[in-house]
């Protein structure tokens, strides 16, 4: 049992959260906001020559060959500077499908040009009809000789306007239910018969929702392997699920920090605000929300690359649930406690208060991943004891 | 970082698992899985188990008859001790003032008690709070006036666990009313058996007497028997409040609870199906289990912290007031697990001799007492809004 970072791990936190500082800033953000930017190419391009974007992929893939807890660093610094980059949707979701499922030569287009910052990729897997269900794949690629031809409605894709490239997930066998049948595709951008709308969502983060109206690729543009694509997807959501717990510690620390400087400057009747009981029980009611979804993070971070995959899942539903409840009062409460201000465009509070609520949402709620962990199969080790008799005693 | 427990993490939970496993009397475990009333005489059957064996004292120095174990095992002792239904070490002599003889005791007073501790023929009891001194401890006035080589006590204490049954008492008394309150405070260890005590019961809700009212009446206290300086005893007592952190979260009870829980929850039946399969009961559980989940992640942080000697994070702090809403909970969902089963009252049923009739399955017989006992767990031991006043102000300097 070990929390300790290693020196390597400090490192990275540590430059990247220099990076981020001293490259990017809250203004930039409103600026990128009021100016609909999805994201920032200069801020991307710094972010590979620090060699950020190579974090989750092998060295023999050209990456830095991190796990779980490099990613939870990197997302943990992208969250407290409230950054718009597309690294959930390029690094972790599409690159994941790709290092992951991928064959070799395709790898070997793909991931140097993801590392260096010049191609940004998206997936395209939630559908409109889906709501939490992760496994609902409704769109349908058929056959045509060696090609497919897809079919169908994506939603949500994350950074889907700025991608070059999107890795679609589609149907070439059974119901939009079944775990079986999935494929995922490669699909250019400029692609004929694709359409979409861009949108921001309440934070800022930009999407895209995509109409497939039978858009032909061909049988290289296949990722891993056909019908079986299930397992891989979960995988990679498990990933950006487990980043995104990561990315909301990291908002909540700075949130909670925030919070507490303001008890201590404000006045009020005279004196700090922080005075009043009331509100330093809800500031500590805020650091216990934050040190256990904290410890989830952690968990998650050192989980995710467990190959036991029901131990995996159940731990990363735990950690999306208790982030995504801690969040919700952690971001509450920081608006409270700041009053009028807390209501504010002007202030960083309400920023992170949006992000934390837009993370909670992304890919189920606190609500649907209790749903989600009550009904996983517990994994053995968790299993052990075994419980009394119950005996009924008639009178 | 890894959250794995390492092989010789591992090999060592075996070690203890064995060994509960060959020497905690099933008559004794099945009393504590099944939540009956436990006596003296079961604590003190597997303390002195525990002490045959040189595990007791699990956080004390090894000099004075501890383990010498990193926090982490004591953490996963403590796991594996709950897990099987062992009996909760009573803490007042080991965890409390056992530290405190050590700390802050004359050698005389080591020599003396600490190895009455670890055979369990002394049994303590904490004498700290009043009547009128609860969350506003330093406020105390019990006085001890020194009369040549003794102290005379005399004053009321109150809420004193299981002092029906205790041979010593560690004790706050006031030795001085000049300066700050805390300043004329002091550390006293009272033998019990002497004359001008007198112990009443007190009765708590679910009809159980656990706790006791103490009255000194000109009670004789050799002057050897005061620990630390004069008007110091301050010193102590926060001290003792500082001391097994991880412990007091309650972690592995919890464990081995929400595994009850969700065995009666199989049970119960609502509409044709198991209760664990209601949507909303099943959501507070899994609530509850996430909660849980996050609390031993986050003990382990800080066991972790206490094992590699770095000064414990604001996470420590978090322990008591989490882990005591989360024990609260699981007897609420205990006892709305079993429905109208909650209501009949048995106490007799709770006794280890019981062969009469149940009402109901015979585990619904103390969720309700115990729902109504666990309401202390958030006042004793600091209340949770005294945690967070300390917190608010140690923590988050406000
Ligand atoms: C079952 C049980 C066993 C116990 N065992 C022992 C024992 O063995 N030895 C011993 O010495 N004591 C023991 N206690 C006593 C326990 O430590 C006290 O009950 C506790 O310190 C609270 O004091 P009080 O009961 O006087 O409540 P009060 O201090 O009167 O508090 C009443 C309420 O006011 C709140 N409150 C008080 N001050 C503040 C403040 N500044 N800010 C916000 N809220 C505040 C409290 O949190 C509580 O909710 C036990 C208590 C119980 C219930």
């Amino acid at each position: 049992m070990d929390f300790s970072l290693t020196e390597e791990q400090t490192m990275l936190k540590d430059s990247v959260n220099r990076f981020l500082g001293k490259n990017f800033s809250f203004e930039q953000r409103r600026k990128m906001l009021a100016d609909r930017q999805p994201m920032s190419t200069q801020l991307w391009q710094g972010l590979a020559e620090l060699g950020v974007l190579g974090v989750p992929f092998s060295p023999e893939d050209g990456g830095y060959g991190g796990g779980g807890v490099e990613t939870m660093l990197v997302m943990e610094a992208l969250g407290c500077n409230l950054t718009l980059e597309p690294y959930l949707a390029t690094v972790v979701l599409a690159g994941g499908c790709v290092a992951r499922g991928a064959a070799d030569w395709q790898k070997k287009i793909l991931l140097p040009k993801i590392i260096d910052g010049s191609m940004i990729l998206a997936f395209a897997h939630s559908e409109p009809n889906a709501r939490f269900d992760l496994g609902h794949v409704g769109t349908r690629a058929t056959r045509d000789g060696n090609n497919f031809v897809l079919e169908g409605e994506k939603t949500l894709v994350l950074h889907g306007s700025v991608a070059d490239k999107f890795i679609v997930s589609a149907r070439t066998a059974g119901d939009p239910g079944d775990a079986r049948g999935v494929t995922l595709f490669i699909v250019e951008a400029d692609e004929e018969n694709l359409g979409g709308q861009e949108y921001p969502l309440f934070e800022g983060t930009r999407a895209l929702d995509l109409q497939l109206a039978g858009v032909k690729v061909g049988p290289e543009s296949v990722v891993g392997t056909l019908d079986q694509a299930m397992p891989l997807i979960d995988t990679v959501l498990d990933r950006a699920m487990a980043a995104l717990c990561a990315e909301a510690v990291g908002i909540m620390d700075a949130l909670h920090a925030t919070t507490v400087d303001y008890l201590k400057t404000r006045q009020q009747f005279g004196q700090p605000i922080g005075r009043f009981q009331a509100l330093q029980h809800r500031a500590v009611d805020m650091l216990v929300q934050l040190e256990q979804a904290r410890s989830m993070a952690l968990l998650a971070a050192s989980k995710v690359d467990s190959s036991d995959v029901s131990e995996r899942r159940r731990v990363v539903a735990a950690a999306k649930e208790m982030t995504g409840r801690a969040g919700r009062y952690v971001g509450q409460q920081a608006i409270q406690l700041h009053g009028g201000m807390g209501m504010t465009d002007e202030l960083n509070v309400s920023h992170y208060f949006k992000r934390l609520t837009a993370i909670d949402v992304l890919f189920g709620n606190a609500a649907s991943q209790r749903t989600r962990f009550a009904t996983m199969k517990e994994s053995g080790a968790t299993a052990q004891m075994k419980p009394p008799r119950k005996s009924w005693v008639k009178i | 970082m890894d959250l794995n427990y390492t092989k010789e993490e591992t090999a060592f939970r075996g070690e203890v698992r064995e060994f509960i496993r060959g020497h905690l009397p099933g008559d004794l475990s099945r009393k504590v899985l099944e939540h009956k009333r436990l006596g003296k005489e079961d604590y003190v059957r597997w303390q002195k188990i525990l002490f045959e064996k040189g595990w007791l004292a699990a956080g004390w120095p090894v000099e004075y008859g501890g383990t010498g174990w990193s926090a982490i095992q004591r953490f996963i002792f403590e796991d594996e001790s709950a897990a099987a239904g062992a009996p909760r070490l009573t803490p007042f002599g080991l965890h409390m003032v056992g530290p405190v003889i050590i700390a802050f005791g004359t050698d005389h007073q080591k020599k003396q008690y600490l190895p009455r501790i670890l055979s369990s023929e002394d049994w303590w009891c904490q004498g700290y709070s009043e009547p009128g001194s609860g969350s506003d401890l330093a406020s105390l006035k019990t006085r001890a006036e020194r009369k040549g080589d003794k102290y005379i006590v005399n004053g009321q204490k109150t809420w004193n666990t299981h002092g029906q049954w205790a041979d010593m008492c560690f004790c706050l008394v006031r030795t001085s009313s000049e300066g700050k309150k805390q300043d004329g405070i002091s550390f006293l260890l009272i033998d019990m058996h002497s004359p001008g005590i007198t112990v009443r019961p007190i009765i708590t809700l679910e009809g159980e007497h656990e706790v006791n009212e103490i009255w000194f009446e000109n009670v004789e206290v050799p002057v050897q028997n005061l620990v630390g300086d004069e008007n110091r005893g301050w010193t102590c007592a926060k001290f003792l409040l500082s001391h097994e952190r991880t412990g007091i979260a309650g972690v592995g009870a919890s464990k081995r609870e929400l595994h009850y829980l969700k065995h009666i929850a199989t049970q119960e039946q609502e509409g044709g199906k198991p209760l664990m399969e209601d949507p909303l009961f099943r959501d507070r559980v899994a609530k509850v289990e996430i909660d849980l989940m996050a609390l031993e992640i986050t003990c382990l942080r800080v066991a972790s912290a206490d094992r590699d000697g770095k000064a414990p994070g604001p996470e420590a702090s978090i322990l008591k007031i989490k882990g005591t809403e989360i024990q609260q909970e699981l007897t609420e969902l205990m006892m709305d697990a079993v429905g109208p089963y909650a209501l009949p009252h048995l106490p007799m049923a709770w006794g280890d001799h019981w062969i009469g009739a149940h009402v109901g399955p015979d585990y619904a017989a103390p969720l309700a007492a115990r729902y109504f006992n666990y309401r202390k767990t958030t006042i004793y031991g600091g209340s949770n809004e005294i945690q967070r006043n300390i917190i608010a102000q140690m923590v988050l300097g406000l």
